[in-house]
């Protein structure tokens, strides 16, 4: 059974491009970058070309890129950094519907003198910036929000949201590691001061990130020891995923105008076609400007997980808001946060495409999909009624 | 992904008994659409209303919470109403070759509807447990998101041996959304733990032949079997022969680098319970 995978915003395929890239500096090209010799430096010139793809993408300077080992290291080393470089300053902004990357970093935070307010989100997952005005002050020392949210697509006015962080003199992070490679990003006109992104996200490999930090912006590391990535982060450079990254990035860049016109048309038929095959079913975030390739969709009178598991065994992977897929015992943050009613929270599956994904592959989801969500239906002792009209 | 049996994928990929019985003698609800689960059974008797001829099930809720409806009905058919009172959450689980633990609260609500179809049949007073439905309550509530009372809590520790809160929340779902009644849930495990020890048996003087190995069973089954559940892990008794006892290890215990330990351990428990010269052995099976 050759797999569907429509699970893209979870991680995807490292491209094989990507992977030749990285693959002689494992066994053959694996000298130290920070070492003399000839062997090092050569590797050390690769990382320099890498650094500058990387920074080529967003629009940044390459000494603007920092390396890190993921997009949780990113996220926390730059809210750690801001809450070092303001001591004084005792707030942090952030929104309820964050990676736990942020928000399970900001809530502890909360327990150790800082104030921490989480931005509301509307029905359709949208910021209300009146709210971030009213609560940001002198006193702000981060704001930290999301390019675009990873269960829904949802994009926020990073912008617009950075025009008002920067009136009161506030650092701003964006977690950007669902928007690099699918939407253009260009640091070089932005008024983001720290991004994270992460390298699985966009077809280079697992345990490799950067945290892009703005010159001039101050900034203190988290993890301290030797002078790597100018003592912005210590410990010996993932050479080889960091090549990886370089290459990831070069061809995200290339396979942007693909993203936005031939997945974007791939998600909205699957969106159009379940919608009309399937009886009470609505979009997540339907309504709000969205990333191309991420499609939520809840079913009501389904459980999510039954739903993945009867995909699953077709090969089609896809992931759900649902609490049993968590192993917590609610519904997902981020549904509940934009006021997803339960019965519709429970039944929510993400799909999330890739470049890699054909109409082929989405005409097997439009033809099993209705099946399934018919059959757990016809298992439920709910909504009954649905199953006439289907 | 979860770590399903081949039973528990056999279940949810083809259930058996779903739908409903027109002229059921007894039907039972729990759970809610909000929950994140729910089942509905309906029992259907013989002509002397004493035997289950008939079971089937409606439930919304994950693949583990439609294996375990499925393996409640299959269970329950041609069981008179007190044998299948008898049957515990545990039975459930183990007939699907064991669940997750963290899933382990799909198989209580298979016990608790079937409670409840057949204390609705008899007339007599509802267990009061279940989520949200309009009984009268009985006992306090301790979790107020999934409407879970003292009552139902304790007898759910008692029977399962739970000894951590997080174990409470994985068999219950009690304490698993806002978190507010966990300190309540520990209290509530150490009066339940409190009342055990008071009754804990001492190691009996002289046993025959076929009291030590029910005693040996009733050990494995009430003090080192949910000890071993707490790591993910299992066993199942082989053979006894006189004081040398058989055990296989399953799921996290098979292969587990620490088995061996784990042997002792069961050896020191049944010692310690049962008879001063029992030996443990491991063995394939």
């Amino acid at each position: 059974m050759k797999e569907i995978y429509l699970d893209n915003n979870a991680t995807t395929r490292v491209d094989d491009d990507v992977f030749e890239e990285m693959r002689p500096y494992f066994c053959e090209l694996y000298g130290n970058p920070s070492s003399m010799h000839y062997f090092g430096g050569q590797v050390q010139k690769k990382v320099d070309e890498a650094r500058q793809r990387v920074a080529g993408l967003i629009g940044a300077h390459p000494e603007e890129i920092i390396f890190t080992a993921c997009g949780t290291e990113s996220d926390n080393a730059a809210i750690r950094s801001a809450l070092e470089v303001f001591p004084n300053k005792r707030h942090v902004i952030t929104t309820r519907v964050e990676h736990p990357a942020v928000l399970t970093l900001c809530r502890g935070l909360s327990k150790h003198g800082y104030r921490v307010t989480e931005l509301n989100v509307d029905g359709e997952g949208r910021l209300d910036l009146d709210e971030l005005r009213s609560a940001i002050d002198e006193n702000t020392a981060i704001v930290s929000v999301m390019y675009a949210n990873n269960e829904t697509g949802v994009i926020f006015p990073i912008e617009e949201i950075g025009r008002i962080v920067k009136e009161k003199g506030a650092l701003f992070h964006t977690d950007a590691v669902q928007a690099v490679g699918k939407i253009p990003l260009n640091m070089a006109e932005s008024t983001v001061d720290m991004l994270s992104l992460s390298g699985h996200k966009l077809h280079a490999p697992k345990g490799i990130g950067i945290l892009y930090v703005r010159k001039g912006v101050p900034f203190r590391p988290l993890l301290v020891g030797g002078h790597q990535e100018k003592s912005r982060r210590a410990g010996t450079e993932n050479t080889a995923s960091i090549i990886a990254l370089g290459k990831a990035c070069e061809l995200a860049g290339r396979y942007l105008e693909d993203e936005n016109t031939r997945v974007k048309a791939m998600r909205d038929r699957l969106e159009r076609e379940l919608l009309s095959l399937i009886p009470a079913a609505r979009i997540n975030g339907g309504k709000a400007d969205r990333l191309p390739n991420t499609l939520s969709i809840a079913f009501e009178f389904v459980e999510g997980e039954l739903i993945l598991l009867y995909l699953s065994e077709l090969g089609i992977c896809a992931s759900s808001g649902s609490a049993c897929t968590s192993g917590s015992l609610e519904p997902s943050h981020v549904l509940r946060a934009m006021g997803v009613p339960f019965t519709c929270a429970h039944g929510s599956i993400r799909f999330s495409l890739s470049r890699f994904t054909t109409d082929g592959e989405i005409d097997t989801v439009i033809r099993e999909l209705p099946q399934i969500i018919r059959r757990g239906r016809e298992m439920s002792p709910f909504g009954r009624e649905l199953l006439q009209k289907s | 992904m979860w770590d399903y049996t081949d039973k528990v994928k056999e279940h949810f990929m083809n259930p058996r008994n779903v739908g409903d019985i027109a002229d059921a003698d007894a039907v039972g609800e729990v759970g809610s659409l909000a929950c994140g689960d729910a089942l509905k059974l309906f029992i259907k008797l013989d002509e002397q209303k004493e035997r289950i001829v008939d079971a089937k099930f409606q439930t919304f809720g994950c693949g583990s919470a439609i294996a375990s409806s499925s393996a409640l009905t299959e269970m329950i058919k041609g069981k008179t109403l007190d044998e299948a009172l008898q049957i515990t959450n545990q039975e459930i689980a183990d007939f699907l070759g064991g669940l997750p633990e963290e899933k382990m609260h799909c198989s209580v609500m298979g016990q608790e509807a079937l409670e409840v179809a057949i204390a609705k049949y008899r007339g007599g007073p509802i267990p009061t447990h279940d989520h949200g439905h309009e009984h009268e309550q009985e006992g306090e509530i301790v979790c107020k998101c999934f409407g879970l009372t003292d009552g139902f809590l304790k007898k759910v520790i008692a029977q399962n041996r739970l000894h951590t809160a997080e174990q409470v929340t994985h068999f219950t779902k009690a304490g698993g959304a806002c978190g507010g009644c966990i300190p309540k849930i520990k209290e509530l495990i150490a009066e339940v733990l409190g009342e055990q020890q008071q009754r804990e048996p001492k190691r009996p003087e002289r046993l025959t032949n076929l009291r030590k190995m029910q005693l040996i069973q009733e050990v494995l089954e009430n003090d080192v079997r949910p000890q071993l559940w707490a790591d993910g892990g299992d066993l199942e008794l082989i053979d006894i022969a006189g004081s040398a006892v058989q055990i296989a290890f399953r799921k996290a215990c098979a292969g587990c680098a620490s088995s061996g330990y784990t042997a002792r351990f069961v050896e020191q428990k049944l010692r310690e319970l049962v008879a001063e010269d029992i030996t443990v052995e491991e063995v394939q099976g």
